[in-house]
């Protein structure tokens, strides 16, 4: 059973026919060519798919296509603009806060939610909000200096 | 996962009358966290699959009458925040931020959640303990069943197929009343608990005895349990040690743990002591708190 279905996807309007049992991670890689967004527990429990849903961030692996249906929804590859990095990117490579970089997409998707919501996260606000997102390389420091020091440049602050 | 009709009903009343004319071969599907992974895993097949997504109306948090209401389709994250829940039962607020992660609360929902029934979810144990009841509803009509009556196995309840529950009905504490919920998790923060404790307590203002108590406990039996004789020791008693202990004590009798990879079932049994213990001393400590 196929279902046409209307995404608005990083701002641009997508239509695609899925089988009803799509699931919006593989939608996103496989429908959309949109391989950002990565795969890894498949239980809503790592993170690695993690895609803001209209503004909220959402476990990719956990939700069908279908009932993505006129949603909008935000990867990895609508952050930067051109060739400019957003912030949260940027920062992310000035304080090395990834290693093999299979966690990143979700890490950076669920940060840019975290900015959205409260600017100027404590670290302890930074630690309750990304507790979601799993790494098995940096041992997270890294993640939540990256995560401090794109808040300070959206601030318009100075870094050190 | 098998292929299937997937439905998108826009009110309450399409979503019963489609419950009635599918009935046992639709499953409802509100966030669907808990129901794709059972679905990925083969565990539930539907041939119907009914979302809720595009269902509007059953997302309110209002109070009413001494009753706080809870639409069905809130979701965890919009009742961790709601200023209502927050100001007139700040523990289940605080409940659903315990629940895994903000991605998962930014999907699940109140009634979703409820009717997934499994005995290791936080927010029926905080519910238990507040007293909440639930509105269900069919193309038949509607009925109120307390929330204490609503578990009846692992992962199953009263539910029909044909039905819906469209509200979550908590009931404004009385003054001098305090709750909390405690949640042992030795594993990661986004984990179900080992054991999880709800204790509402009600002190008499002169005197500081529990006028009335209520003692729930997740993880600990096919359903979330109270922990009835627990709460008959304590009612009545001025607050002693060795009261919270016998409380405690008590409490373990009414479990019936099963083991797995959050700990073994005479674990959980102890630990749901020791739980049931640190949960009435902080909500009793804190009801006498607020007197002062």
């Amino acid at each position: 059973m196929k279902r046409t279905i209307h995404l608005r996807v990083n701002g641009q309007e997508r239509t695609v026919e899925v089988p009803v049992q799509r699931l919006l991670v593989d939608c996103l890689r496989y429908d959309l060519g949109l391989t950002g967004t990565k795969e890894g527990c498949s239980v809503g429990v790592c993170g690695a798919c993690t895609v803001l849903m209209n503004g909220k961030i959402t476990s990719a692996c956990l939700v069908l296509a279908a009932a993505a249906d006129g949603k909008d929804l935000m990867t990895i590859e609508g952050l930067a603009h051109e060739s400019q990095l957003h912030p949260i990117q940027q920062a992310f490579i000035d304080y090395g806060g990834f290693q093999c970089g299979i966690c990143t997409p979700g890490m950076i998707m669920a940060a840019k939610a975290l900015l959205d919501d409260n600017p100027t996260p404590t670290e302890d606000d930074i630690k309750d909000w990304m507790m979601g997102n799993l790494c098995r390389c940096t041992g997270y420091y890294k993640i939540i200096e990256s995560i401090q020091a794109a808040a300070m440049h959206m601030q318009g602050k100075e870094t050190a | 996962m098998n292929p299937f009709s997937f439905l998108t009903p826009n009110t309450p009343e399409e979503v019963l009358t489609l419950l009635q004319q599918h009935g046992e071969d639709a499953k409802l599907m509100a966030g669907g966290t808990a129901l794709v992974i059972m679905m990925k895993q083969r565990l539930v097949l539907p041939d119907v699959l009914i979302s809720l997504d595009r269902v509007r109306g059953l997302d309110y948090v209002e109070e009413s009458d001494g009753v706080l209401r809870l639409g069905g389709l809130v979701t965890h994250r919009a009742a961790e925040l709601a200023p209502l829940i927050r100001t007139h039962t700040p523990v289940l607020a605080e409940t659903y931020h315990h629940v895994a992660t903000i991605r998962i609360r930014n999907m699940a929902t109140v009634a979703g959640s409820l009717a997934h029934a499994d005995p290791n979810q936080d927010p029926p144990i905080s519910l238990l303990a507040l007293d909440a009841r639930v509105t269900i509803a069919s193309a038949n009509g509607e009925r109120d069943v307390a929330l204490e009556d609503f578990f009846t196995d692992y992962y199953e309840t009263v539910l029909e197929p044909e039905e819906l529950i469209t509200e979550v009905c908590v009931p404004l504490p009385q003054p001098h009343t305090h709750s909390v919920y405690v949640k042992f998790l030795p594993r990661s923060a986004d984990d179900y608990a080992t054991v999880g404790v709800a204790a509402t307590v009600r002190v008499n203002p002169s005197t500081g005895a529990c006028e009335d108590c209520r003692i729930a406990m997740g993880c600990v039996g096919v359903t979330p349990l109270r922990a009835r004789q627990a709460e008959d020791l304590v009612r009545g008693q001025q607050r002693t040690d060795e009261l919270l202990r016998e409380a405690g004590a008590a409490a373990q009798e009414a479990t019936d743990p099963l083991s797995d990879t959050r700990g073994s079932a005479s674990y959980k049994r102890s630990m749901a002591g020791v739980f049931v213990r640190r949960a009435l001393d902080q909500a009793w400590s804190q009801a006498l708190g607020s007197l002062r």
